[in-house]
């Protein structure tokens, strides 16, 4: 899976004016943002079902009032070790291309809104996996903040299909 | 009143309506382009509609304003108040047309020539319309006046007297007013009955909304069968009454909803009485069309979907069934040829069935054609029922057309057919008599939004099998009458005297421990479950209810997972899988048929196996029985001994206009005498030969155990089969005695000649087949018994140029030895070439992915030989 590299901040969803604001989440060690816009609802901890036979980047899916949402591990795309906690985590509820997915992560920090001139294209030198999900980077005072390219990272079903 | 005018009342009423707004904005915005865009379209649908339904009046009227409005459009005249005053005329007028049209179901006698002709004169230029401008009383007066003057008292008079008798009374004065005061009677007459009738009788809704609707119905309905459950038992629960109130308010409100949604079946058969005359005309055919049950109802998503099939099964009745005039006479039909649509309800499905009086399906023609187009071998087609011939017009890329016409005959049809049928949970059935006809039998639920599922229990998980394709739930325990048995770690069930084949749930969605083993003795259920003609029990640890759901689609990263059609969520809240029995049965045995449970095959093909052979068992002398594997047979056939003749001394029948060699199996036992005589017939490209035997007796399919132990030239040795000793016989022998070149021929690339070939078979049987086969196709070739003993030799240092290895062995298996040699600093360019029984693409990837170079299947001798010296070459090359 080695496409064209990452795009710029046009492509983060949610940029308005000269600040964009990010939906803060913890997956590891990395903090990362996802445009604030995408992002539909935040789940505590809760169950999901398992999915037999299917792709790994699938956690499970779940029923979020009556609507069935895809749980993704976002782990699994960033070639991180799975946490053993599979059956209950936090997720992110994104909608993306009328469907729900729920991206799993290990916890959920503030809304941040932050200027565009602290925005920058992703290192070079970047592991592919997460160039692939990654939409630039935020410079914070203390941190760094990864965005996340939510359309890329649930692309993977496709990609393999190609 | 006719459905199609209905509709264009209720159209063009609400059209209309809004015209009328549009054109007074325009006036105040005369340069909005796309307001007048808007206009002109309108008024241009409404032309185009009324010359559709014969609508002449309307039609002239509709016309000239939109070539008023055209001209507007286009720039060459300005929006003036005279301009609109005009067009709104000629609306009051067709709102006029449309009000009679709505009581009589006909347009009012009369024309307009005044308002056309005023239009006309507009439409022509600056100059008519300045002047009209002027005084737009006179221009209504003036030259108009004339035709107004002199023509319509004519048309009153000659339709007075050719149309007013057969007029509805009702019509008349609402005519002749209109008629006597011109156009201003029109808007009138509308004012006057008040609002069209049809138009506010019926309110045209977003199918969106009905969509939306339907999902918060079936969600209500959900939720109400969540309650239920918890009151279910208890008899004093207060809420017992009220529930009951509400599930039957829910069901009601169901079925009104899905009602909304229903559709007469006849609107997909609308275009088939003018396809079927085309048709005719165009095969010189003569086919009348019957059609029963249109007004059966079912879901308009499901019409959608059955349309463009139900479409392509009439033609192909027409093109393929129904013979020409002369040749049904021959046959003692009518001339006339009889295509029948019948449909109707049972049990919550809906039934189509189309029938014709054709000539029906050759199932000689099609087995023709399956091996021409190479979709299934001689020897596969040899073993198939009826059934599971007919089955193969569904396959990809199968036409019996013997020519391509433009009707059909291409090969893209029955597959999709059956493609789109089955996505919307339907079935197909054929059935066909030679001489009589035919009859295609769709089976499809009423609606995709709610469908009845059994919730079985496997693993842990739950999961939801369609009730559509249950068939029968049997209960297995080791102390039960029914128990599973095992055919080399294949299970399978006595089911009423059938080997029912099994597949293990478990083991395809890789539940558990991942095990491959089933467990026989704990008690476990089999959901048995058809695919077309195919049965197959699923393997399930528990059933529970059977549900209503509403199917929701998987993700569309889940959609690759054949064995899914959906997910649903239960009364209970959980999310539960839909199963999707096509894709068990097809990721079960990758080959859809082999197995097949009303055909009597059913003992002979269960799931094949690499170590179960497919045997043709027959008698020839008076020792043991002796047996073939079936694909090697081209044919079986049935000579008149009498039919024999001798070419250079030997003994040969023409066949398929060629001479083809007869030996006997025993030798010098003379073939000549009275009566038939049993042939086993083998091809090779254009050569076959004939071997002579006594009796066919049985196909078998049995594990190969073959004892060495050639007691007499042309068998490889004994077996048990069938609980007997049998011989098996050494064809090699048999086929050089026909053609002493046989194996020679096509494989003489003498650059083979002193390549060492490794060959590595744990079965004897495949090992003596093929090793004179590559002798004579000049290999040098060295035998090894299992993966171990190749890794042996090849350790020792013997040195192959080229190895060719069997992949599922004992000990070693062919994957291993493969990842072995590569991983051999020596080995690592050696080609290697997997044989197998499988040739599917997985098989083919893991292979590559093992590190073979080529992978073939066992019986395919040519492209065996063909893989041989291609890898060698590459090799030679890279070298």
């Amino acid at each position: 899976m080695s496409e064209t590299p990452a795009v710029g901040p046009a492509a983060a969803e949610g940029a308005r004016g000269d600040h964009q604001e990010f939906v803060t989440v913890v997956i590891g060690d990395q903090l990362f943002g996802i445009p604030v816009l995408t992002v539909q609802d935040v789940l505590g901890q809760h169950q999901i079902a398992h999915i037999p036979i299917a792709p790994p980047e699938v956690a499970g899916s779940l029923n979020l009032r009556g609507r069935i949402v895809t749980a993704i591990d976002p782990r699994v795309r960033l070639g991180l070790p799975k946490r053993d906690t599979d059956g209950s985590r936090m997720g992110i509820v994104v909608e993306h291309n009328g469907e729900l997915y729920s991206l799993l992560i290990d916890s959920v920090g503030e809304v941040l809104s932050l200027p565009n001139d602290c925005y920058e294209r992703n290192p070079a030198t970047l592991d592919d996996r997460w160039r692939e999900i990654s939409a630039g980077v935020y410079r914070l005072e203390e941190r760094l903040m990864v965005v996340l390219d939510v359309a890329r990272l649930l692309d993977f079903g496709v990609a393999e299909a190609a | 009143m006719d459905d199609l005018l209905r509709e264009f009342l209720a159209e063009t009423a609400e059209n209309i309506a809004v015209l009328d707004v549009d054109l007074v904005k325009l006036e105040k915005n005369p340069n909005d382009p796309n307001l007048l865009s808007e206009i002109f379209r309108v008024v241009h649908t409404v032309k185009g509609t009324c010359g559709f339904l014969d609508l002449p009046r309307l039609e002239a009227v509709a016309h000239a304003s939109e070539e008023v409005l055209g001209k507007i459009r286009d720039g060459d005249l300005s929006v003036t108040e005279e301009a609109v005053t005009l067009i709104l005329e000629s609306i009051d007028c067709i709102k006029g047309i449309l009000a009679t049209l709505e009581q009589i179901e006909a347009e009012p006698p009369g024309d307009d020539n005044d308002l056309i002709g005023r239009l006309g004169i507009f439409a022509q230029g600056g100059a008519a319309a300045s002047e009209g401008t002027d005084d737009d009383k006179a221009a209504e007066a003036e030259p108009p006046e004339d035709i107004a003057a002199t023509e319509p008292p004519d048309d009153v008079a000659e339709a007075g007297a050719n149309e007013a008798p057969q007029q509805a009374p009702a019509a008349s004065p609402a005519a002749s007013g209109k008629r006597a005061t011109g156009q201003a009677a029109a808007p009138a007459a509308v004012e006057a009955t008040g609002e069209s009738k049809i138009a506010s009788q019926n309110i045209r809704v977003g199918v969106d909304l009905l969509e939306h609707l339907m999902t918060m119905v079936s969600e209500l309905v959900l939720t109400r069968n969540q309650l239920l459950q918890m009151v279910r038992g208890q008899t004093d629960n207060e809420f017992a009454a009220p529930l009951q109130r509400l599930s039957h308010v829910t069901t009601e409100l169901q079925e009104g909803v899905m009602k909304t949604r229903m559709q007469p079946i006849g609107n997909a058969w609308a275009n088939l009485p003018r396809l079927i005359r085309d048709l005719s005309l165009d095969l010189g055919k003569k086919v009348e069309l019957r059609m029963i049950g249109a007004e059966t109802e079912l879901d308009r998503q499901v019409l959608e979907l059955i349309k463009d099939p139900l479409t392509h099964m009439v033609r192909n009745s027409v093109d393929h069934g129904i013979e020409l005039p002369e040749v049904r006479k021959r046959a003692g039909k009518r001339a006339t040829g009889k295509v029948v649509l019948n449909a109707y309800h049972e049990g919550g499905h809906i039934i189509i069935e189309i029938g014709d009086d054709g000539r029906g399906i050759d199932l000689e023609e099609i087995k023709k054609k399956a091996i021409e187009n190479g979709m299934a071998s001689a020897a596969e087609v040899e073993a198939m029922s009826d059934q599971q011939a007919l089955q193969l017009i569904f396959k990809p890329g199968f036409s019996t057309a013997t020519e391509v016409t433009n009707v059909s005959g291409r090969g893209v049809g029955m597959d999709v057919v059956k493609t789109n049928v089955e996505k919307i949970g339907g079935t197909i059935e054929l059935k066909s008599s030679t001489g009589e006809g035919m009859t295609s039998i769709i089976k499809i639920p009423l609606t995709l939004a709610i469908v009845s599922v059994l919730i079985v229990e496997c693993g842990g998980e739950r999961f939801a099998i369609p009730q559509i394709s249950v068939v029968e739930l049997v209960r297995v325990s080791a102390h039960s009458e029914h128990t599973i048995e095992m055919i080399n770690n294949t299970p399978v069930l006595r089911l009423r005297d059938r080997l029912l084949p099994l597949v293990s749930l478990s083991q395809i969605l890789k539940l558990g421990n991942g095990d491959a083993t089933v467990s026989t003795d704990d008690d476990t259920f089999i959901v048995v479950s058809q695919v077309g003609a195919q049965s197959f029990g699923i393997i399930v640890d528990k059933v529970f209810d059977t549900e209503e759901i509403v199917v929701k689609p998987v993700a569309p990263m889940l959609r690759d997972i054949g064995v899914f059609s959906g997910n649903t969520i239960l009364g209970d809240g959980s999310i539960v899988m839909i199963l999707d029995p096509n894709g068990i049965a097809a990721t079960a045995t990758h080959t859809s048929m082999t197995s097949d449970s009303q055909a009597e095959t059913a003992t002979k093909s269960v799931a094949q196996s690499d170590d179960s052979t497919v045997l043709l068992l027959f008698r020839a002398g008076t020792g043991a029985p002796n047996a073939v594997p079936l694909a090697l047979v081209a044919r079986l056939e049935e000579f008149d001994r009498k039919a024999i003749e001798y070419s250079t001394g030997q003994p040969v029948v023409q066949y398929r206009g060629r001479l083809m060699p007869l030996i006997p199996v025993e030798n010098g036992k003379p073939l000549e005498g009275e009566g038939k005589m049993p042939v086993v017939v083998f091809s090779d490209h254009d050569r076959s030969m004939g071997l002579v035997v006594d009796e066919i007796v049985d196909i078998v399919e049995e594990r190969l155990d073959i004892e060495l132990s050639a007691s007499r030239p042309g068998t490889l040795g004994s077996a048990v089969i069938a609980g007997n000793a049998t011989d098996i016989i050494d064809t090699g022998h048999y086929l050089t005695q026909a053609f002493s070149d046989w194996f020679k021929h096509g494989a003489g690339a003498g650059g083979n000649r002193d390549k060492r070939l490794l060959l590595v078979e744990d079965s004897p049987f495949f090992r003596n087949m093929l090793a004179p086969l590559l002798s004579a196709a000049g290999y040098d070739v060295t035998l090894a018994e299992s993966g171990d003993e190749a890794l042996k030799l090849l350790d020792s240092g013997d040195d192959f140029d080229i190895i060719v290895s069997d992949i599922e062995m004992p000990g070693t298996s062919g994957f291993d030895l493969a990842k072995a040699c590569r991983s051999d600093q020596r080995w690592k360019d050696t080609p290697i070439v997997a044989l197998s029984s499988h040739s599917s693409p997985e098989h083919l990837k893991r292979g590559r992915e093992a590190g073979f170079t080529d992978y073939v299947a066992k019986f395919d001798r040519d492209a065996l030989l063909a893989a041989l010296s291609q890898s060698l070459s590459i090799a030679g090359d890279a070298a």
